[in-house]
This record gives structure tokens, sequence and C-alpha cells, in this order.
């Protein structure tokens, strides 16, 4: 099982608590969980990343291991560790303020 | 007794304010999608149950909402969970992807920037919804960058009417201070053919064969801000309103000006009249007069507060010109705030009921007509949108 934690209002949208548990088949990378992700809860297309383009939104990061994975390519593995389900994937609002 | 729900939409949430027909004591319910910047949210006339609300954020992007009995409950259009992850169509109610396709015709990608250069067109948010008077599952949206989409099935999937931006003066449209958006979508009770819809900054176009072809309807607009103040487009068009037992006669309030057509708007003349200022956001019609309407003045275009500190709706009961102002109820002192352009509306019941919301959290009502006002609450967030319903 994948983890993936997720922000707030995301868990208001679809309805979840803070973490969510994900079935993944293949190779556990960003597209893959987060194409999971979108199965299962649809309403989360186009919060996370493009419904097109498939790039993450501006104000979004991606978090694990104690990293920021959110430049890394789509298709990189994720850490062993996400992939084992031991930490979560965490989709973070960054701050944008002041 | 008849109801009114009073649909406001706010920087941070929704509220649904209800009253009977007195209009004296307010339920007020929310927020709803807390921390959201809900920019519309509008009634089916086919279905009051039925809402749409246009949900948006800068983190998370675009979201419709649904609610199917009156405003309790909500759902995102297609979003639940489908039997099998295999399961179509799913989570598209926030796709707006602009038509390139080769059946518009001339598949239009840019148009003009604030530097003059040409810019693709890029979805932001829906900034109003305008539901079908006849199918609860047909509704419309305005969107910036500007276009128009429609979806028949309830939200669930959107189409744009792409013979807007293509039909030739797309790419000398560009964007005012607050985006280049499509906030005004009117549609005509006595032909469901004929859609108006207006454009910052573009102006107001029609379409008299369902929203396949567009025309500009700008012709007697002065705009001094641009490089030919009387060019067939490039008008901040705020607002326009309609009365609808006369859809041939429109009342707009322009960045400055307030501009009244009798003929569909294939002509505009001005009725600012005795105004203070005619600058402004808000323009509305009388439920039941068609020749009464109100405005609420705005400083100018870099002061966006209301003149001289007080709060005043203008009501002109001979369709423009002679104005008076209705401060009865409403603060004539220190008092800064604005009214955007979504943020008024009126209810159909018997003695009309007018009402507005503020940029600094006030919803005002008057149950007779404008002579007086009260605050039905006066600190939500910022209001984005007002819209009413009249029930039985």
């Amino acid at each position: 099982m994948i983890r993936v934690a997720l922000p707030q209002h995301l868990r208001t949208l679809a309805h979840v608590g803070a973490e969510v548990e994900l079935e993944v088949a293949g190779a556990i990378t960003q597209r893959s969980v987060l194409d999971a992700l979108e199965a299962r809860y649809p309403m989360l297309r186009g919060t996370i990343r493009d419904h097109v383009t498939l790039q993450r939104r501006a104000f979004l990061r991606f978090f694990a291991c104690g990293e920021d994975l959110s430049h890394q390519s789509p298709e990189a593995p994720l850490p062993a560790a996400v992939a084992s389900g031991q930490e979560p994937f965490l989709v973070i609002g960054a701050i944008a303020g002041g | 007794m008849s109801k009114v729900r009073v649909l406001v939409g706010t920087k941070k949430g929704a509220f649904i304010l209800t009253s009977d027909g007195k209009r004296r004591q307010w339920e007020v319910a929310g927020p709803y999608f807390t921390g959201w910047e809900i920019y519309h949210l509008k009634g089916s006339p086919a279905d009051a149950n039925r809402i749409y609300a246009s949900q948006t954020s800068g983190w998370f992007g675009q979201v419709i909402q649904r609610s199917n009995d009156g405003g309790k409950s909500w759902e995102v259009p297609g979003g639940a969970p489908p039997p099998t992850p295999q399961g179509w169509p799913q989570g598209q109610s926030n796709k707006f992807v602009y038509d390139t396709s080769a059946e518009t015709g001339k598949p239009l990608t840019t148009h003009q920037f604030y530097d003059g250069t040409q810019h693709p067109w890029e979805f932001k948010r829906v900034w109003h919804l305008e539901p079908s008077l006849t199918d609860p599952d047909a509704v419309y949206a305005g969107i910036e960058d500007a276009a128009l989409f429609r979806s028949t099935d309830g939200g669930t999937t959107w189409k744009e009417l792409a013979g807007l931006r293509g039909h030739g003066t797309g790419p000398k449209w560009q964007p005012g201070a607050g985006g280049m958006c499509l906030h005004t979508i009117l549609l005509d009770p006595g032909n469901p053919k004929r859609i108006y819809i207006a454009i910052s900054a573009a102006g107001a176009f029609r379409s008299d064969d369902g929203g396949k072809s567009w025309k500009p309807i700008n012709r007697g607009l002065r705009s001094q801000y641009i490089p030919d103040p009387t060019a067939e487009v490039g008008h901040c068009v705020h607002h326009i309103a309609m009365h609808p037992s006369r859809p041939n006669t429109l009342f707009m309030q322009k960045h400055w000006d307030v501009m009244r057509s009798d003929d569909a708007g294939e002509n505009w003349r001005e009725i600012s009249g005795n105004l203070p200022t005619d600058f402004g956001f808000v323009i509305d019609v009388h439920a039941h007069e068609p020749e009464t309407i109100y405005v609420v003045p705005i400083k100018s275009d870099s002061e966006h507060f209301v003149h001289e500190g007080k709060l005043r709706v203008y009501r002109s009961r001979s369709g423009g010109n002679e104005w008076e102002a209705l401060t009865q109820g409403l603060p004539q002192k220190d008092c800064y705030v604005n009214v955007l352009r979504d943020a008024m509306a009126v209810d159909q019941l018997d003695q009309c009921g007018v009402y507005f919301g503020t940029s600094g959290g006030q919803v005002y009502a008057s149950a007779d007509a404008g002579d007086t006002w009260a605050a039905i609450v006066r600190d939500l967030p910022p209001v984005l949108s007002i819209e009413t319903q009249t029930l039985p």
C-alpha cells in the first residue's frame, strides 16, 4: 500500500482523512501514484496537476522522506520507504502569501 | 408564504441566507467550501434545488460544485469514486480545455497581452455560471481567460462555444486589471437562440444562433483609455443587466459610464445623467419595473470605494439619466467599501427586494425596492457575488 498525505482542502474535497492508502501497480513513481490517487478520487483531478499537461500546479509541492521531490521527473522512482508504505508521499500546499 | 434564498460568494467560502417573504429575520448558513474563493453560485430557474457553484483557489485551481437540495449538500459533478478505476467519465467537471479543433474553422490560440504581444489563452477560473432557463442540467460558464463554455450534463463535462473566440476580434482582446474574464451571460427568455455576454476588456457580444456565431455589440461606447475610443472591441464592460420582459433593452455599467441599448446592443447611449460618478461595477433592474434600475457609483478606477465615504445605491425610475440616492439604513460616513460586478441581485416578490454585498463583508437587503436598507450580515469575507432565489 502506498500512503499519500493530502493538504486539508483536498481532504475536504475528497471526503478523506489526513492520509489515503492506494494500491499502485508497477513502478512507484510520482505519476503512477497520482494516477492511482485520481482514479480512486476523481474529484481531485485537476487540483494537483493540470488535466492535459499533467504538470504540477505551481503552489503545490511533493515531499517524501524529508526531501523535496517536486522538481524530479514524474517518471523517477519514489524512495523505497514510500514504495514499501513505510513513509507517506506528501502533497503540500506551498506557503504563498505574506 | 414565499421564501427568499440569497446565495453569497465570498473570498473565503459561500453562504446561504434565507428568510420568509417579510425579509426581516434571516438565517445564515455556511461557510461552505471554507477557505476557497467562491466567484459565483447560482440556482437553476428550472429547478430551485439545483444550484451551481464555482470554487477556485490559487493552490488547487478550479472546482465545480453542484447541489440538488437547495444548497444543503454539495457534490463535485462526476467526482464520486467510480465502481472501478476504469470508470468513465469521471472527474472532468473542472476540465475547461479551449477548443482548437478544425471544426471551429479558426483554431485561435492567442490574444493581446499587457505588453502588446500575443499571448496564448490560459484557463484560470470560472467567473460566472448561468444555468439554462429551462433545463437544470444545462449551464453556461464564463471563464478567464475569456471564453464561454457549456455543459449539458449538470456540470460533469464542458465544451467551449468556440465561435466567440474565433469570430475575428479575439486577437485584440486584452486583460483588464482583474484579468481577461467573461463575467456576464444573459439568456433571452423569449428567444432561446439569443445570448449576450460581456468581457473585460473586450466589450459586449451577442449570438443569435445559440452560441455558434458571435458579433461585437459595442457601437456607442466611448472609452478614453483605449487608442480609438470608439473601437469595435477593447471596452472594459463591467456588467450588463436585462429585464426578462424586455430582452432587447440592456443596461450596462462600463468602466466609466452607465449605458443603455434598446435594440439588443446594436447601439448604446449614455444614461449616467446626474450620478456623482459614473464609474462602478454593478447594475441591476427591478423585478417588475423594467425602467427602474440600480447602480452603486464607485469613486474612480484607481479608488475602488464609494464616493465621499457614503454607501449610496442610486435608483433611476426612468430608465436612466435621472437618479436618486438611496441612503436610508446605509452608512453615510467613513465608508470605503467596493461592490463588485456580480454582487447585486433582486428577488421576485411583489415588493421587489434588492440585495448587494460589499468588499467589507456586509450583505445589505432592501425589502421595499431600495427605499430602506438593513444589513443581513456585516462581517463575512469580502463578497464576490450575490444571487437570489424566490421560492414558493
